[in-house]
């Protein structure tokens, strides 16, 4: 499952990459026509396009790829870098930006590219860049409070649009589609020379139908993450895949034992983890096993991992879930850590009078609930840490 | 000269395979400023490592005796450099020239270039990346941020165009 980085590409072998895909990306851009800084500004005259042909095109190529590979399950995007919105610091970079693009007439990577076939004005702007980055530097005492105000996290464009990813890309695709198909006349007006009179007309036409069909089918894609939730969820699914139950006799005794086969899994929220769980426990929120976070750790067939939660039936869920990402080898705890605690934890002292078998029971759970104890006790203050980090990015880090 | 350049939505399938590939193989996007930045930040550093060391902002960017030029968006750009050089080189684009339409004076051009970088490279600090780091790879991932400044820099480039049209028709 993507992105490779950190878990199978070492940090030198991501330096390489990096070169090789910026090998692409700039002579892309430069095949493009970018690094002309008078293709670049027609743009805001009329006269040319390509800039928004080139952009948005790359913009919902790549978008809707992520949306697919994320949907079946290839890209994990809590691993990805999602740039972090802070919401005024983005608007006043960006209203700067824009002067700075119709003055200068370029933008840092296509600046870049112009220098690099030799267009003088490229290498000024570069130098030009650098200088204003400088000021940023010495200024930043005095504007960080504009550069960190408005913090909205790694906030996703739908969420406060309140549709789903899916339904934006085709939104996306619309606009653009629609943008492509007004620019050209704008363009044909403007400049009766420009070449988008050389592309026949029936391949975009074609292409346009494609990209937004695309757009449909993005749109109709269940949430891959939510159907998954609701099936673990739903009890006819439940019913016709049973999961084990161990009942917290049997977990107690391999809990003594401190059986290596057994790995209790906590799917309590933290708080309630860090008052009191299992010896030995790991804290895990059941959305975090559709990521790469709990792969490995759940991934280890030879372990009996034994879910639970308060009651049996949150537990269940969660068992569910983690059958369905195709983990082996998953239990649950009969009656949750309720009645473990019930059972076990507050066991009283056996009574006079018990059968034999009834006493034997009472014995066991006694020795249980003081030897657990202990080891609740040695075990506690252990933080479980996330397996997988996100990946570090953006220009502005 | 060769004007010829490549079909725009197939340019812009093309980069966006690139990005997609990016994202998918090294969990981020592409960027541009940042490498400029770390250049920024490297140069203060080595020049006047006392003036970094108490402002805020060069603090942050120093990794722990690591140099800030060994840094992914620095190679990434250096790769940016090489390819367009390639695509220059097989397109017979290479020319040493200032491009400016032929009624605006050279120095016009020059000072035109130098401080439309300088605003760029400001508020790309500000934006946490410019049009590729900010506005491209945000888009990619759906980020608001990226949108948000996407919408910011075009909107703010129509708005003044009409200022600086001598600039360039």
């Amino acid at each position: 499952m993507g992105p490779l980085v950190p878990d199978l590409i070492s940090n030198e072998l991501n330096l390489i990459l990096a070169f090789l895909f910026g090998i692409a990306f700039g002579f892309v851009l430069e095949q493009a026509g970018f690094s002309s800084s008078r293709r670049l500004t027609g743009l805001f005259y009329g006269t040319d396009f390509t800039v928004l042909r080139v952009f948005f095109t790359a913009g919902v190529t790549a978008m809707s790829g992520v949306l697919l590979l994320s949907h079946f399950g290839l890209l994990d995007m809590e691993i990805v870098y999602i740039n972090p919105t802070f919401l005024q610091s983005a608007i006043l970079g960006g209203v700067i930006m824009g002067l700075g693009f119709v003055i200068g007439g370029y933008c840092p990577g296509t600046s870049v590219c112009g220098a690099a076939v030799g267009k003088i004005d490229g290498m000024i702007f570069v130098l030009g860049g650098l200088v204003g980055i400088f000021s940023f530097g010495e200024a930043y005492p005095w504007v960080s409070h504009i550069y960190t105000a408005g913090s909205y996290g790694d906030l996703i464009v739908s969420q406060p649009l309140g549709i789903t990813q899916g339904q934006f890309a085709l939104l996306l695709i619309a606009v653009a589609v629609g943008a492509f198909a007004i620019t050209t006349r704008i363009e044909k007006r403007a400049n009766p020379v420009s070449e988008s009179f050389r592309f026949p007309a029936r391949i975009h036409r074609w292409a346009a139908c494609g990209v937004l069909v695309l757009g449909v089918i993005l749109a109709l894609l269940p949430d891959r993450k939510a159907s998954l939730l609701a099936k673990a969820a739903d009890p006819a699914w439940q019913r016709t895949h049973p999961i084990q139950r161990i009942s917290s006799d049997e977990l107690a005794f391999h809990l003594m034992d401190r059986d290596p086969h057994v790995l209790p899994i906590d799917i309590r929220d933290a708080a309630a983890f860090a008052k009191m769980s299992l010896p030995d426990a790991i804290n895990v929120q059941p959305a975090a096993m559709l990521g790469k976070e709990w792969r490995d750790t759940l991934g280890q067939d030879s372990k009996l991992k034994v879910f639970f939660a308060r009651d049996e039936a949150g537990a269940i869920r969660a068992a569910g879930l983690a059958a369905l990402l195709g983990y082996q080898n998953i239990a649950v705890l009969k009656g949750g850590f309720d009645e473990f605690s019930r059972t076990i934890l507050q066991a009283p002292q056996p009574a006079e009078g018990l059968t034999q078998t009834a006493d034997a029971t009472a014995r066991f759970r006694a020795r249980a609930a003081s030897q657990i104890a202990v080891l609740i006790k040695q075990g506690s203050g252990v933080k479980t840490e996330r397996k997988v980090k996100k990946v570090q990015g953006g220009c502005g880090s | 000269m060769n004007p010829k350049y490549m079909n725009p939505y197939l340019a812009g399938f093309l980069l966006g395979l690139v990005l997609l590939a990016t994202v998918f193989v090294t969990g981020r996007g592409l960027g541009a400023s940042g490498a400029l930045k770390s250049v920024v930040t490297s140069t203060v550093w080595a020049v006047a490592p006392q003036h970094a060391a108490a402002g805020a902002f060069y603090q942050g960017s120093h990794p722990q005796g690591e140099s800030p030029l060994k840094e992914w968006l620095v190679f990434e750009v250096a790769g940016v450099l090489l390819g367009a050089f390639l695509s220059g080189v097989i397109s017979r684009r290479l020319t040493f020239s200032l491009e400016r339409p032929p009624h605006v004076k050279s120095w016009a051009r020059v000072m035109g270039a130098f401080f439309g970088g300088a605003l760029f490279g400001l508020g790309s600090q500000f934006g946490r990346g410019c049009t590729s780091g900010a506005a491209l790879s945000g888009m990619a991932v759906l980020s608001a941020g990226g949108f948000i400044t996407m919408l910011a820099i075009f909107g703010s480039a129509y708005a003044v165009a009409y200022f600086f049209r001598k600039l360039w028709i």
